[in-house]
C-alpha cells in the first residue's frame, strides 16, 4: 500500500498524508512535473483528468478538466505558490468554470508536496492540505461526493477496520 | 492513526445509488444553496412534479437532502449535516488522497517495468 500514515488535525483543519515509493526522488517528482503523467493519477478512472496549462513554477499556473461517464466536464486550477525541483511544490486548488475561469464561490485547499530520498534510494513524500473553514471542507466533500471524485465510496470500505 | 467513516457500509450503497442518477446530482447542488420547494425543483427539469418528488424520496432516504412541511409546500435541503462534522470530513478528504496517491503509486510502479 502506498500511503503509510494519515493524520487529521481539526482545529488546524489539516490532513496529511504520508507515502513511500521505490522509485528515486527524480522519477517522483516527474509524476506532478509531466502533464501527461500527472493527469494519470489526478483524476479517478471514471472522471479522467485531462492538463490544460502546466507552469509548474511559483506564480504559474496548471488548469485541466475532468471528464466524466456522461461526458459532464469539471474544470479545475491551481496556483502554483512554489516549485522546486525536486523536492517541494506549493499550490491553491480551486474549481472553474466550464470555459476554465476560477469559480470565486467554490472553496480554495492549500496544499503543499514534500518529497525527500532515503539512503536506499526510494522517496517519501508527504502531502498536506488545509482547508479554509468547516464550511468549505463541508462543501469540498459534498461536490467530490457529487462529482465522483471519491470514486466508488465502495474502495473507501477498505478503510473500514 | 486510522480513518473512521460515519456511514455504515449500507449507507453508502444508499448515498451511492442515489448519487447514480444525474438529475439528483442536481438537485443535491441546488439544494445546498438553500431550501426549495418540490415545485420548484421540478421547474427545474423536463419531468413531472411526480418524478421530482420521487427523487426527492430517494435522496431523502440516503439522508442527503431533509424536508420539512410549510404550509401546503415541502421544502427540501442537502443534509450537509451529515457530513459537517470536520473529523468525518477530514477522513473523506483523506480517503479522496489515499485514492490518488495509490494512483500514483501504480504509475510509479508501471514506469518501473517500462522506462520511458
Amino acid at each position: 500500500m502506498t500511503v503509510t500514515t494519515v493524520l487529521t488535525d481539526k482545529e488546524a483543519k489539516t490532513l496529511t498524508l504520508t507515502a513511500q515509493f521505490a522509485a528515486p526522488i527524480d522519477r517522483v517528482w516527474q509524476l506532478w512535473a509531466d502533464p501527461r503523467k500527472l493527469e494519470r493519477w489526478w483524476g479517478p478512472p471514471t472522471y479522467p483528468a485531462t492538463m490544460v496549462q502546466h507552469d509548474l513554477r511559483a506564480g504559474g499556473r496548471v488548469t485541466y478538466f475532468m471528464t466524466g461517464p456522461e461526458g459532464d466536464q469539471h474544470h479545475g486550477w491551481w496556483h502554483v505558490v512554489r516549485a522546486d525541483a525536486p523536492t517541494t511544490i506549493e499550490f491553491e486548488d480551486g474549481f472553474a468554470d466550464n470555459d476554465g475561469t476560477p469559480n470565486p464561490d467554490m472553496p480554495v485547499t492549500t496544499t503543499r508536496v514534500t518529497l525527500d530520498e532515503h539512503a536506499d534510494g526510494g522517496t517519501r513524500m508527504i502531502v498536506e492540505s488545509t482547508f479554509p473553514s468547516d464550511e468549505a471542507l463541508a462543501q469540498l466533500v459534498e461536490m467530490g461526493m457529487v462529482e465522483g471524485l471519491t470514486e466508488a465510496m465502495g474502495q473507501m470500505d477498505a478503510l473500514l477496520d | 492513526m486510522v480513518v473512521h467513516l460515519q456511514r455504515t457500509e449500507e449507507q453508502t450503497d444508499l448515498v451511492f445509488h442515489a448519487l447514480a442518477d444525474p438529475t439528483r446530482r442536481d438537485i443535491v447542488r441546488l439544494a445546498m444553496q438553500g431550501e426549495y420547494s418540490v415545485s420548484e425543483l421540478a421547474r427545474h427539469y423536463p419531468m413531472s412534479f411526480a418524478a421530482v418528488q420521487k427523487h426527492v424520496a430517494v435522496l431523502e432516504h440516503a439522508q442527503l437532502v431533509s424536508k420539512r412541511r410549510q404550509g401546503r409546500e415541502q421544502l427540501v435541503r442537502s443534509r450537509l449535516d451529515t457530513v459537517r462534522d470536520t473529523s468525518a470530513l477530514l477522513d473523506q478528504f483523506a480517503a479522496l488522497w489515499r485514492d490518488r496517491l495509490d494512483r500514483f503509486g501504480d504509475v510509479l510502479a508501471a514506469q518501473e517495468g517500462n522506462p520511458s
